[in-house]
């Protein structure tokens, strides 16, 4: 018999398909080191360049005028209070909602006509761009000035970052429930529990681990977000003192960085790194704590 | 027999307390459901009627113009319209390919499986940094940096209507470069999820058949995966058309149509940034004509993006 050499079936490094194989994995990893150099580099510049201007001064002092002082241009304390108000009032209706309506698609409409409608708009609406959002929030709330009587107001702002919040809420409860398994809903029917305590007490508490995670990822997207904010929030260099208070503009370190940003004055640009310094570390917690509850729900998923 | 089962087990009647509880509880969450769709028809609603002055008064020549002048009252969006295709559509391009080869990267074998996790883990974090903060960055640090090299381009190809003016700051190149950095995490964390799915089946035929590594991606790998990788980058084109803050802090907000890639631009979003809050009268309808244009055009590219994920995918079994 005439076999071909033993040698094909050596690895030959100069052979045109190696080479390509070699010249190919390396411009994979090239575009890799390309990708997570973005990261690396407003990390590092906004830990050292943000971090740098923080003290207990920037942190509680309500911001200057610009211009005013050109040594001290105050803190970004009412920014930090106004973005925490904010993503709480955002929370308060996204998260009711956003887990109503995902209970309703995973539970009682698993692939009805409604519930299919329903997934659909809720991926457009994600798709909507956030400064949509804040153009309609001002069209309805800002300008017919529908909450008693106010403009811009840190309601308003609320309301339109929980419009953000509400489809990322939705998809992950529904997706959360579907993975609760089915022996578990037949299980609290065989002992006679009616759907509204299946669901509250078996279901819900099985996905409560995604669930949440989803909710964490939804707020810190919104706590970032800064175009629906800046017709419907504006902004306010004062601390709220009061209830009606919520009822004015409020600012928030998102809008904060771009309105200083693009300030001539070097204090005020110093201010806005600091806001991003604030901003990307809790945003940077959120996502890692959200990260770490998901692991957690793994975790106990294999165990039952 | 009778007596037993009627004294051990007594099958319990319903109350009507938690026949209501229930008929309640599914109500109230229909209702939620429902929100969604009452809130994105209410966003079009919405839109489309503050916009109908500025649309029955400009009709289609508001997209072909690009006059914005508030004190003769003529509006026209061409070049926010020009920007936002351009600069998603080019961003778009640099990113596919930086996107999909690091998700190629990180699900092949190539190096240890930690160091990999830690790459796709940094550049899924890449997504949770705010666009205002990019905005920052691109501002104070890459567009001075870029700058220099950007003004050799214009030295040596500035005969062509691309590159035909002098970059001095904000335009439209900072601003591309910055949507990639914004886009990149969604074509990679995308990508990479729908490589994870395909079987390990296809990868192992192709090697015993004698394929190499690349030509089993090129020919087996990425061909099963297609489906959501086109998602995934619908996305983020998507994306691209509707992000605000980043773009606006860097584009020049300028609504002087140019060729150039250098000078100072506008997309739909950042105009709205810039004039909605000190504009008033026609100006505010022409500026929801705009929105309107923006949402239907993300809304095309979105629902397209679900049919295509539903047409491609491949079903393996």
């Amino acid at each position: 018999m005439n076999y071909p050499s033993k040698k094909s079936l050596t690895y030959n490094p100069s052979l045109i398909r190696n080479i390509w194989n070699k010249a190919l994995t390396i411009i994979s990893a090239l575009f890799a080191i390309i990708s997570v150099l973005p990261l690396i580099l407003v990390i590092s510049y906004v830990l050292i360049k943000g971090g740098s201007y923080i003290n207990i001064d920037t942190l509680i002092l309500e911001p200057e005028p610009p211009g005013d002082d050109l040594l001290s241009a105050g803190g970004i304390g009412p920014a930090i209070t106004g973005t925490f108000i904010m993503s709480i009032i955002a929370s308060f209706i996204s998260i009711p909602v956003g887990v109503g309506g995902g209970i309703y698609l995973a539970e009682y409409s698993k692939s009805g006509k409604f519930a299919k409608f329903i997934r659909f708009g809720s991926n457009v609406l994600a798709g909507v761009p956030s400064i949509i959002a804040g153009v309609f929030i001002y069209a309805i709330i800002v300008s017919t000035k529908i909450l008693f009587g106010s403009m811009f107001s840190g309601i308003a702002g609320g309301i339109s970052l929980s419009i953000l919040m509400l489809p990322t809420i939705i998809k992950t409860t529904d997706e959360a429930l579907k993975l609760v398994s089915n022996d578990m809903r037949r299980a609290a029917f065989g002992v006679g529990a009616s759907k509204f305590t299946m669901i509250t007490n078996i279901t819900l508490p099985a996905a409560f681990t995604s669930i949440s995670t989803g909710i964490l990822l939804a707020l810190a997207r919104a706590a970032g977000e800064t175009a629906p904010l800046i017709f419907t929030a504006l902004f306010s260099r004062y601390y709220i003192t009061s209830f009606d208070d919520l009822f004015y503009e409020m600012g928030s370190l998102s809008v904060l960085i771009y309105n200083f940003a693009l300030e001539p004055y070097e204090a005020q640009n110093q201010l806005a790194w600091a806001a991003s310094f604030i901003l990307v570390i809790v945003l940077l917690g959120l996502n890692i704590l959200s990260r770490w509850i998901g692991t957690l729900g793994a975790f106990s998923k294999n165990k039952v | 027999m009778d007596k037993a089962t009627t004294s051990k087990f007594v099958l319990r009647r319903r109350p009507t307390s938690e026949k209501l509880v229930d008929i309640g509880f599914k109500n109230i969450v229909v209702a939620m459901a429902s929100m969604v769709a009452v809130v994105l028809f209410s966003i079009f609603a919405v839109v489309y009627y503050e916009s109908t002055d500025s649309i029955s008064k400009y009709g289609l020549r508001f997209l072909f113009s690009s006059a914005w002048n508030p004190v003769t009252d003529e509006y026209g969006a061409f070049t926010a319209i020009y920007g936002t295709l351009f600069t998603s559509i080019a961003s778009l391009l640099i990113a596919i390919p930086l996107g999909v080869g690091t998700a190629i990267f990180i699900t092949e074998n190539i190096i240890p499986k930690y160091i990999r996790d830690v790459i796709g883990i940094m550049v899924e974090l890449l997504a949770a940094i705010p666009s205002v903060v990019l905005g920052l960055w691109a501002v104070f640090i890459m567009e001075p940096f870029i700058r220099p090299f950007l003004n050799m381009i214009y030295e040596i190809f500035g005969f062509i209507p691309f590159f035909g003016t002098q970059p001095f700051g904000a335009g439209m190149m900072p601003a591309i470069l910055i949507l990639v950095v914004m886009i990149l995490p969604i074509i990679t964390s995308i990508s990479k999820d729908s490589l994870n799915q395909v079987p390990s089946k296809l990868r192992q035929a192709a090697y015993g058949i004698g394929a190499s590594r690349w030509t089993t991606i090129f020919k087996v790998i990425i061909p099963a995966a297609i489906s959501g990788i086109t998602g995934g980058v619908l996305l983020a084109l998507g994306r691209a058309m509707g992000e605000t803050m980043a773009v606006t802090m860097i584009i020049g907000n300028s609504n002087n149509f140019s060729w150039s890639i250098f000078s100072p631009s506008y997309t739909i979003s950042s105009m709205l940034a810039n004039q909605f809050g000190e504009a008033d009268g026609s100006q505010v309808s022409s500026l929801m004509y705009a929105a309107f244009i923006l949402m239907i055009l993300t809304l095309m590219v979105n629902v397209f993006a679900q049919w295509v994920v539903k047409k491609l995918s491949l079903k393996y079994q």
